[in-house]
């Protein structure tokens, strides 16, 4: 029975030109669009230097600050007014400010303070950018030093040497670590809402009466409707891998059987919550809302964006029990560090208990007889 | 008379304060074609679904093929085929794969099911179809098709429910020849109707007013009781007195 | 007029009486408020750090020590084997690791090289880049405590000011973000989506052939939209002043009234979308693709519209939600007035005449 039930499923799909064409192709016109956007890394930051010394060691300062690669001069004005103009209008992140006589006074007092204000309303960057600019001063400043003070004035400082190695990612590329990620949303907004609309359209059409008024069991029924979108998923998947590797040259360090495992359990967990609110709906409005209510929770909280570590214990619970944060950090896990099965264990285990839930959950709440 | 296919024991479903279907009582025999009639909204529906299995009694019995529908829904479902008023074959499916599917989901298997289908497909002349989407055929064909899928795995019942609304009075007699050749093949047929001349061509009728049944007979001793000339006018009498309309 | 006032009670009757997907129209804002200001922050804390101590002596056991003490890191110092801590970070247990040679303090005093090696996983970025800068300021703090309190001269020190947002919270930058977020969703999809199926239904049509302007039958469906988006905009001011602590910095009708542009330009693209399709599960899929996710992209408020290449810089003038992003930045967080936001006002407008003015055309072409 259940034979039928996929045949008819598969060529329902396969004959849609419209969904197919979404299924296929949004997803790696995403893939290949979205982590050029979702770059995170903090550079370019607009800066304004508001210089009303125009001193050698100023204007000195301002070029090692355009050359370190973070920061964009936007303006180089002698006038604070000008900068705040710049801030309010969006075209300065940073202003520092170097005051009158700022060479002349730090030989004559041997210190001097420059003033930095700072657009914070993204407080990512602003932190970010605030410290860069610090870490960039000191280094001027070791410079003026080793130039002016005599050798033999003060003794030589003992050195401690700080040497950071960057495991996994030496280049702290920001796509590498976005695209396992949005490869694993893709997955999950694919496999959701074609699940959840697919019961409830037969419901708009009607034909799911001519259904419940046969033999068939609830359980072949859910099966049959579960399996296409989880080939489905798969395939996907299979795209999304080798776009990564095509246009990012990502290449799982894993192993790529454990890699298909996991997603194959995972499928069966997102298909089951689509299926599980498809019961529960009347129209396809209905449907695609509360999926993408879902969906956005799972999606924010999943650990694309921000470190599950920052978030408020309650919120880390949520994101625990949610499949889409399991399969963000496994797929990471195979594809960036290479990691085994045993590492992968416990998130398959919780991934496998959804999976089981929902779809039980979804048979139960499916009923043919009203 | 041998023991009733369908038994209705003060069947009753009650949606709220709203009673659809009230405590109705009526056997129908096999082989029977039964009419079931009413005007809209006079619980015809409900009763109906009630029979298949859809929907669970609130109150009463009802045996279908000698199962209990409230306890059994499934086992009756085994023994009946149906065919909804909102046209239920998938669109987007060709001829043959719809008989297949409908057929698979039934039990049927190869090569019993191709030869069903080749069957099928001969008497109603579909064989040029057969690879079109169903979307793309007339109505009128589309519930011929429709009905020879419901009785495709050979039901002891088949339910209809208003199966020939929209066409024209042609393709009705053709529908309704179907009906007389199945019904002939021993499988009792369950319809409802609003077309009072398809009244006329059913062995016994219920007429249905106010969730209750107000009638049941044979048409002809039906239009002898109320006085009337036809079925027509049986009708109108009866639901003259509808409290309730759509 | 009387028969505009009956249409749009009609158009209420129909979206008030779906209770499922009013809970979520009006549940949606206020989870997004929650989730953004509450629980999604990119400051690290409370990071899994593995110390590996071969130095074993007092400069690294105060280093340590410092390390436990700040807030950024739990310290977890157990004795690994170079395997066992590439396990640990293949599993994820730890997100950074700090060594020390052997004979650590002594190279130091001794004016040789002393290097302490962080090792990051670099898997994630900028919380690597974040880690590795917090591990080094703490680690050269020691070093310059220890050198002693005397300061070498010609020390520039800087003074830095963070405006608008001192405390370097998330939530002035989201809740613009949000509200743009919001109302395209609630606009436009639902919009869309609403005056296809009176279309797939049939039910567009009787209306069409009423004796009443068609302008006013599409203007009466947006209606309640247009309240019902005003309602969110409230809710989500309210818990952004109440609940954030981000209240309205700047002129608050100001504010309403650049909201309620915006809502129209979302309304009109939703009346665009639907005048060019006619089903359902296409209206919502280029609503949810078409328009959804351009605004989450490129309203800049989740990805930095700088670092994009440029072509994707040229399309994101193309989405409203940029504008409208810039426009509540302005007056709520940095209480600017309408002196600073009404080139963006002015782009706004011009968009909404121009979808309307294209929707009319189609929809009365289709007419005649």
């Amino acid at each position: 029975m259940l034979f039928f039930l996929l045949q008819k499923e598969f060529k329902q799909i396969f004959r849609n030109r419209t969904i197919l064409a979404v299924v296929l192709v949004m997803p790696l016109i995403q893939l290949i669009v979205l982590p050029l956007a979702a770059d995170y890394e903090v550079k370019n930051i607009n800066l304004c230097i508001v210089d009303n010394d125009r001193s050698p060691e100023a204007q000195r300062l301002a070029q090692q600050l355009t050359a370190s690669g973070y920061f964009r001069l936007t303006g180089y004005t002698a006038s604070y007014r000008d900068a705040q103009a710049l801030l309010e209008a969006d075209r300065a992140d940073v202003v520092l400010t170097i005051p009158p006589h700022f060479g002349r006074a730090l030989v004559r007092d041997g210190q001097q303070t420059l003033s930095l204000a700072v657009n914070a309303i993204n407080g990512v960057k602003a932190g970010l950018g605030a410290a860069y600019i610090t870490t960039i001063l000191q280094t001027y400043n070791n410079a003026i030093r080793v130039q002016w003070i005599q050798p033999g004035r003060f003794p030589a400082a003992p050195i401690v040497k700080v040497a950071p190695v960057y495991w996994y990612n030496p280049f702290l590329n920001y796509r590498v670590f976005m695209v396992p990620g949005i490869l694993a949303v893709l997955v999950t907004m694919i496999g959701g809402f074609l699940s959840a609309l697919n019961i409830v359209q037969e419901k708009e059409v009607g034909t799911i009466e001519q259904i419940n008024v046969s033999p068939i069991k609830k359980h072949y029924f859910i099966l049959g409707k579960l399996l296409p979108f989880w080939v489905l998923g798969n395939v996907v998947f299979t795209l999304g891998l080798l776009v990564a590797r095509v246009v990012y040259g990502i290449v799982p360090m894993g192993s790529i059987p454990l890699l298909y495992g996991f997603v194959t359990l995972y499928l069966l967990a997102i298909l089951g919550l689509g299926l599980l609110i498809s019961t529960y709906c009347e129209t396809q409005q209905q449907a695609m809302l509360i999926t993408f209510f879902f969906m956005m929770i799972f999606i924010l909280l999943g650990g694309l964006f921000t470190p599950l570590d920052s978030m408020p214990t309650w919120a880390r619970a949520v994101a625990y029990a949610s499949p889409v944060t399991h399969l963000i950090a496994v797929m990471r896990m195979i594809i960036l560090k290479g990691s085994t099965a045993q590492d992968v264990l416990p998130a398959a285990a919780i991934v496998a208990t959804f999976a089981l839930i929902l779809n039980v959950w979804a048979i139960v709440n499916y009923r043919k007889t009203s | 008379m041998a023991q009733p296919i369908i038994q209705a024991d003060k069947l009753t479903k009650r949606f709220g304060d709203f009673v659809a279907t009230d405590a109705i009582t009526f056997d129908v025999a096999r082989g029977e074609i039964f009419g079931f009639l009413g005007a809209n909204g006079a619980g015809k529906t409900t009763a109906m679904r009630m029979l298949c299995g859809l929907s669970t009694p609130s109150s009463g019995h009802a045996q279908v093929a000698g199962f209990d529908v409230a306890t059994h829904p499934e086992d009756v479902k085994q023994n009946i085929g149906y065919m909804s008023q909102k046209f239920s074959l998938y669109e987007n499916l060709t001829v043959a794969e719809n008989i297949t599917f409908f057929g698979g989901i039934y039990g049927l298997r190869n090569p019993v099911l191709r030869e069903k289908r080749e069957q099928l497909l001969t008497r109603l002349g579909l064989h040029d179809v057969a690879g079109k989407h169903v979307g793309s055929l007339p109505l009128g064909w589309k519930q011929k098709l429709a009905f020879s899928v419901a009785i495709l795995h050979d039901p002891k019942i088949v339910f209809l429910d208003e199966p020939t609304g929209g066409v024209d009075p042609f393709t009705r007699r053709q529908f309704w020849d179907l009906l007389y050749h199945a019904a002939a093949q021993g499988i009792t047929v369950f319809v409802t109707t609003h077309y009072m001349d398809e009244a006329e061509y059913c062995n016994r009728v219920s007429i249905m007013v106010d969730g209750r049944l107000a009638a049941l007979d044979t048409p002809r001793r039906l239009k002898e009781l109320y006085g009337a000339a036809s079925m027509d006018d049986v009708f109108y009498t009866l639901a003259r007195g509808a409290q309730r309309g759509e | 007029m009387q028969q505009l006032a009956l249409f749009i009670r009609k158009e209420f009757i129909h979206v008030l009486r779906d209770r499922r997907t009013l809970l979520i129209l009006f549940g949606m804002p206020v989870m997004q408020i929650l989730i953004f200001g509450f629980a999604l922050s990119n400051e690290v804390k409370n990071a899994r750090l593995v110390v590996v101590d071969h130095g074993r002596d007092v400069a690294t056991t105060a280093l340590i020590a410092r390390l436990d003490a700040s807030r950024y890191f739990e310290v977890d110092q157990v004795a690994l084997s170079p395997k066992a801590l590439e396990a640990a970070f293949r599993r994820g247990d730890v997100k950074v690791a700090v060594v020390f040679p052997a004979r650590f303090y002594e190279r130091w005093q001794h004016g040789q090289e002393a290097t302490v090696q962080i090792i990051a996983d670099a898997s994630d970025p900028n919380t690597a880049n974040t880690l590795t800068q917090y591990v080094s300021a703490i680690v050269y703090d020691h070093a310059s405590e220890q050198r002693g309190v005397q300061a070498p001269p010609y020390g520039i020190r800087v003074e830095t000011r963070m405006l608008y947002n001192p405390q370097l919270e998330g939530a002035p930058n989201y809740v613009p973000g949000v509200m743009a977020l919001v109302l395209m969703l609630v606009c436009v999809m639902m919009t869309a989506v609403s005056i296809v199926r009176e279309k797939e239904t049939g039910t567009l049509e009787v209306l069409l052939v009423s004796p009443f302007r068609p302008v006013l039958v599409i203007v009466a469906k947006a209606v309640p939209y247009l309240l019902l988006s005003l309602v969110n905009v409230g809710s989500i001011l309210m818990l952004s002043t109440w609940a954030l602590g981000v209240p309205v910095q700047g002129n608050l009708f100001l504010l309403l009234a650049e909201s309620v542009l915006f809502i129209t330009t979302c309304l009109s693209l939703g009346i665009f979308i639907s005048v060019q399709t006619s089903s359902q599960q296409v209206a919502m899929l280029i609503s949810l693709m078409g328009m959804l996710l351009p605004t989450i992209l490129f309203s800049g408020f989740m990805f930095p519209i700088e670092n994009m290449p440029v072509p994707l810089q040229v399309i994101s003038n193309l989405v409203p939600a940029k504008w409208y992003y810039i426009i509540v930045k302005s007056i709520m967080i940095k209480g600017l007035g309408f002196a600073a936001v009404w080139k963006e006002t002015l782009i706004l407008a011009g968009m909404t005449a121009g979808w309307l003015i294209i929707s009319v055309k189609r929809f009365n072409i289709r007419l005649a």
